[in-house]
């Protein structure tokens, strides 16, 4: 199983929840899976998923934000699992689907194929941190503090299009979906 | 005359800026604790300043108003996250930098980004201002946070180390 069954696999649990998309394969899958006016999706800036979610956790306590992010983008941004156990917003989950591959660029290996994704957000001091199989993700969603979650998958990706809507579309789609 | 950091504070305040990230700079440290005594803003430290441009992002995608305090030096670490989230999807930001490497500067490590950093600015399309004084610098931080909002970019202030 690749990335997007893992994505359909997610989307089962959300109903009104923000979603915040990894760059590349992984947005153009989640907009062939559920297009929705909550999904906001990256185009550019790989490795900021997670803190544009950070971002949009503070600003909105009154909402629950899934980031759907990726092993190599998450390697980019060490720093977040830092900043985010720090900041620790409740209504953050934060899933890292882990294909041990860079998947938009030709499936290069990345280095999360050696290390414990789990185990390093939990030695940051995530008290939520797990693996995917192990949860019911809509619990995790409503748990308190910031949750981590690691969805291991192999490498691969669909032949989903790229997205058709400006980012500018996106954008303000998204903020009109939550005034 | 005013205080050089209450009058960025000022200039903030009355920019509606709510939401701020940071990196510190020794010549920010007084703006630093008075912004973390006000309790209408949200203040994140950050690890680095590209992650900083990514949670301004998701805060402005809340509703909020953001700028980040930094130096220089951070300009050169978030280049991308500038132009390919806040220009690609038109997001406003307001950048409040020290200035380091500009005269007066006694850490040699300091001047090449320093000098280097306008001619950046410039080559990025990006707008800044350059106060000369408190009182240009509560001015200059208005006008930066209605041009960013009007052009959907961001917009820089520079306060060079004479400025304090």
């Amino acid at each position: 199983m690749a990335r997007y069954e893992a994505i359909k696999d997610i989307m089962k649990s959300i109903d009104d929840e923000l979603i915040v998309c990894n760059i590349g394969f992984p947005s153009r899958e989640l907009y062939e899976i559920d297009d929705r006016d909550e999904n906001f999706y990256m185009i550019g800036s790989m490795g900021l998923a997670s803190s544009i979610g950070l971002g949009l956790a503070l600003a909105r306590p009154d909402k629950d934000i899934v980031v759907i992010d990726g092993d190599g983008s998450l390697l980019m941004n060490m720093g977040s699992l830092v900043t985010i156990f720090a900041a620790n917003p409740s209504n953050l989950t934060w899933i890292v689907i882990d294909n041990g591959a860079y998947g938009s660029t030709g499936n290069q290996d990345t280095y999360a194929q050696l290390i414990d994704l789990v185990e390093i957000a939990k030695s940051v001091g995530f008290k939520n941190s797990y693996d995917f199989k192990d949860i019911d993700l809509k619990e995790i969603i409503a748990s308190e503090d910031a949750s981590f979650i690691v969805y291991n998958t192999e490498s691969g990706n669909s032949k989903a299009p790229i997205i058709d809507l400006t980012p500018i579309e996106i954008k303000k789609r998204f903020m009109n979906a939550i005034k | 005359m005013m205080d050089s950091s209450e009058a960025i504070y000022d200039g903030l305040k009355d920019s509606g800026i709510d939401f701020i990230v940071s990196v510190p700079c020794v010549n920010l440290s007084k703006l630093l604790n008075m912004i973390d005594e006000d309790s209408e803003i949200i203040h994140i430290p950050v690890t680095r300043e590209e992650e900083g441009i990514g949670i301004c992002a998701g805060a402005y995608l809340g509703g909020k108003s953001p700028a980040i305090l930094m130096q220089n030096s951070g300009l050169g670490n978030s280049i991308n996250a500038l132009k390919s989230l806040m220009e690609l999807y038109e997001f406003p930001l307001l950048m409040i930098m020290s200035h380091r490497g500009t005269e007066g500067e006694n850490i040699c490590g300091q001047v090449p980004m320093g000098q280097s950093t306008p001619r950046i600015l410039e080559g990025m399309d990006f707008k800044f201002f350059k106060p000369g004084n408190p009182e240009g610098a509560y001015e200059d931080i208005l006008e930066a946070w209605d041009l960013s909002t009007e052009e959907g970019r961001p917009v820089s202030v520079l306060l060079e180390i004479k400025y304090w």
